[in-house]
Parts: structure tokens; C-alpha cells; sequence
């Protein structure tokens, strides 16, 4: 399970200790990261580059998984709360303000870092409409349903940041996902649109593969691997987040003030490359 | 500082009972975690994060997939203890 952030040496001179003088561009931000299940998630290395640039995190776990955030969450600079959220849970969404209210006074940032599909869903031309409707609710609807969930607690300039995979193409093997991550692109739009005359911006990180639990529970995730690092012109490293991870402080952070509903692409430059 | 076979055994057995609430005696050496113990991948993902807390070791996953039995895991652990 451990493993991913021994394996980014290459980055390590950046992470300079906070030392009270240095400001972090997340300093006195209140974030609510979903998502942390192993220490190879996405949403674990935005929680702990976020720590390190001044945030305050609240994760969120649910279920079985429950258990292994929270002892992934004693991992972080600073030990983080888990709260329980199932983005397919009405009550949960309810419940959810109220939730983080016992850790922190308001949000100012809200990273979706969520995604699931039944394996009947990785097979386009058999799935079934039970295993396609779950992955839409899951993995692209579940951002409408988090984003109004955290909005009594949004401050002024909130920010909200989610994980996509290029749904522009066809791509071996992620199938419904696939159409799922179209989808959520989409919401994203929309809900960049109506949020954001309250002052919320709504933008996704497009990310190249990454070995995470998510990856793992794709049958032939294989198939990216050799290719991507292969086809990306700054090269790709599978096992490393903090690319990622450091896009989606950056939208979260105020320095992007006049973005929303914009997709970066994090993936080593190979949307860009026609072959 | 490397604890005794049987220490690591008592600890992983607790470990498989807080997951899965099976009884600690069932966590026998020559016990296979995915046959005989009929512990999932979310489940032993658990068991693994938390043994690598409570033994003060790291895991990684390409070697977390070969842990097969029980008696795997506690030669790992023992060794990564060194
Ligand atoms: N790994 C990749 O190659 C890759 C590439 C691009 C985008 N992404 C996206 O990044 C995001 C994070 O995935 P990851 O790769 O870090 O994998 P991961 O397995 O570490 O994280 C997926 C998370 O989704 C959560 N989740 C699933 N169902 C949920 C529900 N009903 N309610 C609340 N949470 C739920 C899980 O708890 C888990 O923490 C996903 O949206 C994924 O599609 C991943």
C-alpha cells in the first residue's frame, strides 16, 4: 500500500519545510478532500501538498473503506478527521454540512476525487443499464450531489476540483467509465454555470493513468501502461500523484480567480499529441 | 526492533478479527487468506495498511499481492523488521 510517495524523489526539494515565514498558497484555506482510501490515492497526495501549503483538511470515507482511511489519514502532516460520506447516500448528503461544521467553520475548497463502476460496466457492449446507471451516479452525478451537499458551508470565493480521465476519446478497456467521465465533465460545466454566480468555481484535472485501487480495479488497465509514458512528451510515471495532486491545489488555491469550468490536463502533455 | 514469529502471528490475528471479526484462533500459519479465510481484496488492503502501522513497516503493493498465506505475512513482516 505505501509505497507512492518514496517514489517521488524527484520532488522532494520542492517540499521545503514551512518554517513560518514561507506562505503557502493554500494558508488559512478549509478544504474538504473526498476520496483518500490507500496512501496510492490521488485525493491522499492532494491532502498532504495541501497541508503543506497552510490547509486545514477534512476527508471524507465510507463503509468498509472506512477503517482504511482513517488509519491513511494518520499518515498526513497533520492527522486529519474522516467524516462519513457515500456520494449514493441521500442521508449522508444531508448530513454532510453538519458533519464537517464539527471540524471546521466553513469551506473554501472541496476536492471530488470519486470514482466506481461495476466490472459489467468495462464490457461497452454488454453492460447492462443497472451497471451503467451505478457508475453514472457514482462517478458523474456525484458532483452535482457533493457540490450542493458542501454549499451551505462554501465561502465566498470557494473552489471545487475534481478528477477526470480525457473523455474526449474511445480508449481501450474503460468503456461506461468512460461515458461516465463524459458525463462528469459535463456537470461540471453546468454547475460552473449556476455556482458560480455565488462565486464558486467549478474545474477538473484531467489525469494521465496512475496505479491507484481505482486503476487496479480496471480489467486490462494494462493496456495504458506501456503506452502513455511512451506517448507523453515530458514522459509519464505511473506511480507517481503529486503531478496531479499539485494542479488540483493550484485550482483549489486563489490563483486561478477567473477560471471555472475548465478542464487541465495533467497527463504529460499527451492530449495534445496526435499520435 | 524485530518481534518473534508468534508475537507477529497474536498481532495479525488481531488484526483479522477487528476486520473481519473472525476468531483469532482460525488465523493459523498455513491458513491462505483468500481460501480459507475468505478475507476479500478491500479486507486485506485494511489488514495490510494496519499491519504496516502496527509493525512499523512498509508494504509495498508488488509485494503485498504475493502474500498468499498467513505464514507469508509474518515472514515478511519479520524480515522488513530485520
Ligand atoms: N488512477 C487513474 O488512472 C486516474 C486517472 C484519471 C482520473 N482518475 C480519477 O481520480 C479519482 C480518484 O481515483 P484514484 O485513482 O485516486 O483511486 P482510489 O481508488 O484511490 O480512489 C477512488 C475513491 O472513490 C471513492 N468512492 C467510491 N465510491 C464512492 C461512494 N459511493 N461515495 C464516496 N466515495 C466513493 C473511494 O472511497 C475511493 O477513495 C477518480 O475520479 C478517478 O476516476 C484516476
Amino acid at each position: 500500500m505505501a509505497g507512492a510517495p518514496s517514489s517521488t524523489n524527484d520532488h522532494e526539494h520542492r517540499d521545503i519545510e514551512r518554517d513560518g515565514t514561507r506562505m503557502g498558497i493554500l494558508d488559512g484555506k478549509r478544504l474538504l478532500i473526498t476520496g483518500v482510501l490507500t496512501d496510492a490515492s490521488i485525493a491522499f497526495r492532494v491532502a498532504q501538498v495541501a497541508q503543506q501549503e497552510g490547509a486545514t483538511v477534512v476527508l471524507t470515507s465510507f463503509g468498509r473503506q472506512m477503517r482504511i482511511t482513517q488509519a491513511i489519514a494518520r499518515r498526513l502532516p497533520q492527522p486529519a478527521p474522516v467524516v462519513q460520506l457515500d456520494v449514493s447516500d441521500q442521508e449522508d448528503l444531508d448530513a454532510l454540512a453538519e458533519r464537517v461544521r464539527e471540524h471546521v467553520d466553513g469551506l473554501d475548497g472541496v476536492l471530488h476525487s470519486i470514482g466506481f463502476a461495476p466490472q459489467g460496466a468495462f464490457d461497452f457492449m454488454a453492460a447492462s443499464w443497472e451497471d451503467v446507471s451505478a457508475a453514472l451516479q457514482i462517478s458523474s452525478y456525484s458532483l452535482k450531489s457533493l457540490a450542493v451537499a458542501a454549499r451551505p458551508l462554501m465561502a465566498e470565493r470557494g473552489s471545487v476540483v475534481g478528477l477526470t480521465f480525457d473523455a474526449s476519446f474511445a480508449w481501450p478497456v474503460y468503456d461506461w467509465m468512460g461515458v461516465a467521465k463524459a458525463a462528469f465533465e459535463s456537470v461540471a460545466r453546468y454547475l460552473a454555470r449556476d455556482l458560480g454566480p455565488e462565486g464558486t468555481r467549478v474545474n477538473l484535472v484531467s489525469a494521465g493513468p496512475l496505479r491507484t485501487m481505482a486503476a487496479k480495479s480496471i480489467p486490462g488497465f494494462e493496456a495504458f501502461e506501456n503506452s502513455w509514458p511512451e506517448r507523453a512528451p515530458l514522459g509519464w510515471d505511473l506511480a507517481d500523484t503529486e503531478p496531479a495532486a499539485r494542479a488540483c491545489v493550484a485550482l483549489l488555491s486563489d490563483w486561478f480567480p477567473a477560471t471555472t469550468g475548465e478542464i487541465v490536463h495533467v497527463d504529460g502533455g499527451v492530449h495534445a499529441m496526435g499520435s | 526492533m524485530a518481534q518473534s514469529e508468534n508475537e507477529i502471528l497474536d498481532g495479525i490475528a488481531e488484526l483479522v478479527n477487528e476486520e473481519t471479526g473472525l476468531p483469532k484462533e482460525s488465523v493459523e500459519m498455513d491458513k491462505s487468506f483468500t481460501d480459507d479465510l475468505d478475507i476479500d481484496s478491500l479486507s486485506m488492503t485494511s489488514i495490510v495498511v494496519h499491519a504496516e502501522e502496527k509493525f512499523g513497516v512498509t508494504i509495498p503493493d508488488e509485494d503485498s499481492k504475493n502474500l498468499r498465506t498467513v505464514r507469508d505475512v509474518v515472514a515478511y513482516i519479520q524480515q522488513a523488521q530485520g
